[in-house]
């Protein structure tokens, strides 16, 4: 069947649709109770966002306090709930929902499906997060106020906590209910609702990562639950799970904290290495180079991810065997990490590019995320670790995998995707101005944190001693103008609709089904399934 | 961007020999196993180095030669296997020759046999305590006072005036040059964690839990650092002093402390 005749089908679908009491319900309404993947995909989105912002406020009130040395805004207390409540937000608010918004929206426009699997539980798994949010958040306003034993939560220092307590630990056990249903909802359409003649392998990567990281959530969210579970009954029922008075092992939770923690880390950047997959051969003109080993790759790095959690913990005294183990095995995951971006840079090569705010962001992404990845070799190597642990060499590290990472990976595909939203291209001159601007700010802020985190400046300190004073105040210089550039985002985001009408292709012969449907997407889409075709980029 | 990583690279390879206020780079230390760990930060830095400079130069020269407004020709190729198979095998190959040195001072790092001297490390929110187990000496150790009325929010004390701000304790930790040194940790609230950069040590303090580290070093000097685990508010003020001088000086300092008490 030819383009063509899918784009006709789709069309009457949507006059069938005016008559029909399938179109969105008005009002409040339409959110509060959609079962539409695209409303829910929308309301992630913009929750993220929210949030991001949030995060954000609380990264400029750190990185204020740290321009220069002395304590000038906040007290040590204060300073401790923000570092705690910026990572919990940005991990949680903003980059997973992110991803999952970016899930809803595509996957199945990507699959050929009409819809979520299960469009209930897709209501019910956005709609607790702005309940976990608020228990988070209200702990801002209790007395010992919010969490501020970081986000890691570790006994027994967590139990210090004030009437926040429970209720971070009941934030958290929404959050993950809220990730394990989402994790399922993607499973149960990635393996069911595929278009008849899309095998496994003919899946775009986007789909692929996504359908990893949804079987990584599922493994490691119940166990992160259950130890947080035990810090409540260590706390109020009087166990002794992680308390040493009572015989009780502290490192115990880290070992349970970091099992969790390690493929947490991967749930976040594999759907960006989704995205970037999917920008990349748009842009060079040129398919996917190793699609298949790609999967491969993905595939493995989600396995090592279940072996390597001690790296975290290479100072709590392990036998010298274990760390042998944990530092083999996260050594390895430098092959498959490589072979990714062995294969974009192979992608591009002999491509016939253009540099479109997406690609910009990908591109920025393949060279920044490669940075975060050697210093996370160098991490690799315990006795070298053992010096960059819980100094800000580490902060350098995991804020490069996850801002030039994951949330350059999140613009990418919203730039990439936002005209299939809206029907209108964005303002691309700002789209670009604001990809220079976010780059600039971004290595102003988290080059030269490696570089104090060598000197000696230990992570989470309020105040510190003079001979870090340049680096700190050329990092906060660069988080306020990275804070200020994300504002130009927004701009964008709002503007979007004042834009150009794009056609149902919107670029330049971009592989994959969600460029059949019109753009902006109706309502419904693939009512009936499509058929593959040579055109659309599978071959 | 790329300008920035590559200046911030060459800084980096630059700080061995710019001995400014604004260290770069790890230190040496003072010990073989801070050496060795040096060596080590550094050879797995230059092999990262050397595969940047590799991905990044042909990712550059195609950003650059194969783009459209070059009239460049997309080609069609999406596979090779044995591209495939060579990247995959080089970089195994890497880290096998990372991995066999730092298995070696991995094993030497662990050996804290025969210690001359035993130091009982207690940590507490937030300050420390030190009992030479040989001795009856045995103290605590925090903040220095200068840095106390400095850290204050809102105190109109300059932290440039402030010598070693935040860096300065009451009672530092007194060892001999020479010997080998063996320190065991444990907390007696939350963990802590006790790091000296110039000695290589961090090692978490864990209630309930006794860890060791050990150090020997020749040289004569003062060493600082700080609590590294987030242990609460005052996580940021509790420093770390070790002062190595010569036997004879440390044993006028044992006998004066035995005096003292």
């Amino acid at each position: 069947m030819t383009r063509g005749i899918k784009k006709m089908t789709t069309e009457v679908m949507d006059a069938h649709d005016m008559h029909d009491d399938h179109s969105p319900a008005k009002g409040i309404k339409r959110w509060l109770f959609s079962t539409s993947h695209k409303d829910i995909g929308t309301m992630y989105l913009v929750l993220s966002l929210i949030m991001f912002f949030v995060g954000g406020a609380m990264a400029m009130i750190i990185r204020s306090e740290l321009a220069i040395p002395g304590l000038q805004f906040v007290h040590p207390e204060f300073f401790n709930q923000m570092t705690t409540m910026h990572a919990l937000i940005m991990v949680f608010g903003a980059v997973m929902p992110a991803f999952v918004g970016l899930a809803n929206w595509m996957i199945p426009l990507m699959i050929g499906a009409p819809d979520m699997a299960l469009p209930r539980m897709n209501n019910w798994s956005f709609w607790i997060l702005p309940v976990a949010f608020g228990l988070l958040a209200s702990t801002l306003f209790m007395p010992g106020g919010a969490p501020a034993g970081g986000w890691t939560m570790y006994p027994p220092l967590v139990l210090q906590t004030g009437d926040a307590f429970p209720f971070l630990i009941f934030s958290v056990h929404l959050l993950g209910l809220s990730s394990i249903m989402g994790a399922i909802n993607i499973i149960v359409t990635v393996i069911n609702m595929r278009a008849p003649d899309m095998s496994l392998l003919k899946m775009p990567m986007f789909v692929w990562t996504w359908l990893i990281t949804a079987y990584l959530l599922i493994a490691v969210m119940p166990v992160f639950a259950g130890a947080v579970t035990m810090l409540l009954t260590d706390q109020f029922f009087g166990t002794s799970f992680f308390l040493a008075a009572g015989g009780g092992d502290p490192v115990m939770f880290q070992h349970i904290f970091w099992f969790f923690g390690h493929p947490e880390v991967y749930i976040m950047i594999l759907p960006a290495f989704g995205v970037v997959s999917e920008i990349i051969p748009t842009f060079s003109r040129k398919p996917l180079f190793g699609h298949d080993s790609m999967v491969y790759a993905a595939s493995c790095i989600a396995f090592l991810s279940f072996i390597v959690w001690a790296h975290h913990m290479f100072t709590v005294g392990m036998p010298l065997t274990s760390q042998l183990f944990f530092m083999f095995a996260t050594m390895l995951i430098a092959v498959p990490t490589g072979v990714k971006i062995f294969n974009w840079v192979a992608t591009m090569w002999r491509g016939s590019m253009t540099f479109e705010t997406p690609m910009l962001f990908s591109l920025a992404f393949v060279f920044l995320f490669t940075i975060g990845g050697f210093s996370g070799l160098m991490l690799a190597i315990a006795p070298a670790d053992i010096q960059y642990q819980d100094t800000y060499f580490v902060v350098a590290h995991f804020h490069y995998t996850l801002v030039p990472g994951s949330v350059f990976a999140i613009m990418a595909g919203t730039y990439y995707w936002l005209p299939k939203w809206t029907g209108h291209m964005y303002n691309e001159t700002l789209g670009k101005v604001h990809f220079w601007t976010s780059t600039f700010f971004v290595n102003l802020t988290f080059f030269p944190m490696h570089f104090l985190g060598l000197a000696g400046m230990p992570r989470r300190i309020p105040d510190y001693s003079t001979q870090f004073a340049d680096f700190n105040t050329m990092a906060s210089v660069g988080a306020i103008g990275f804070g200020v550039s994300q504002l130009l985002f927004v701009w964008v985001l709002l503007t979007s609709k004042k834009g150009t009408k794009v056609t149902a292709e919107v670029w330049d012969k971009p592989p994959g089904l969600e460029w059949t449907v019109p753009s902006p997407a109706p309502y419904h889409t693939f009512e009936t399934p499509p058929k593959l075709s040579d055109a659309d980029g599978f071959h | 961007m790329i300008r920035n990583l590559l200046l911030g690279f060459s800084v980096l390879a630059l700080a061995d020999t710019a001995e400014a206020d604004w260290a770069l780079n790890m230190p040496k230390g003072v010990t073989e196993l801070s050496l060795e760990t040096y060596n080590l930060h550094m050879m797995v830095f230059w092999w990262c180095v050397a595969i940047g400079v590799a991905v990044f130069t042909v990712m550059i020269i195609s950003l650059f030669r194969h783009r459209k407004s070059k009239g460049a020709q997309a080609a069609t190729f999406s596979h090779s296997t044995t591209a495939e198979v060579i990247w995959t095998t080089i970089p195994v190959v890497i880290l096998v020759l990372m991995a066999v040195p730092t298995a070696e001072t991995m094993v030497r790092m662990e050996d804290s046999r025969n210690p001359d001297m035993t130091i009982v490390v207690t940590a507490h929110q937030w300050k420390w305590h030190y009992k030479y187990q040989d001795s009856n000496i045995e103290y605590y150790s925090s903040l220095a006072r200068s840095s106390v009325e400095a850290r204050r929010k809102g105190t109109d004390i300059d932290p440039y005036s402030v010598e070693n701000y935040l860096l300065d304790v009451d009672n530092p930790v007194v060892v001999p040059s020479g010997a080998k040194i063996r320190l065991l940790f444990t907390s007696n609230d939350v963990i802590h964690a006790w790091w000296v950069k110039d000695l290589s040590i961090k090692k978490d303090a864990i209630p309930g839990i006794v860890n060791e580290a050990w150090f020997k070093t020749e040289q004569v000097g003062t060493y600082r650092g700080q609590c590294a685990e987030l242990c609460g508010k005052d996580h940021g003020y509790m420093p770390i002093v070790v002062e190595v001088v010569e036997p004879e000086a440390y044993q006028a300092w044992v006998n004066s402390h035995d005096a003292g008490h």
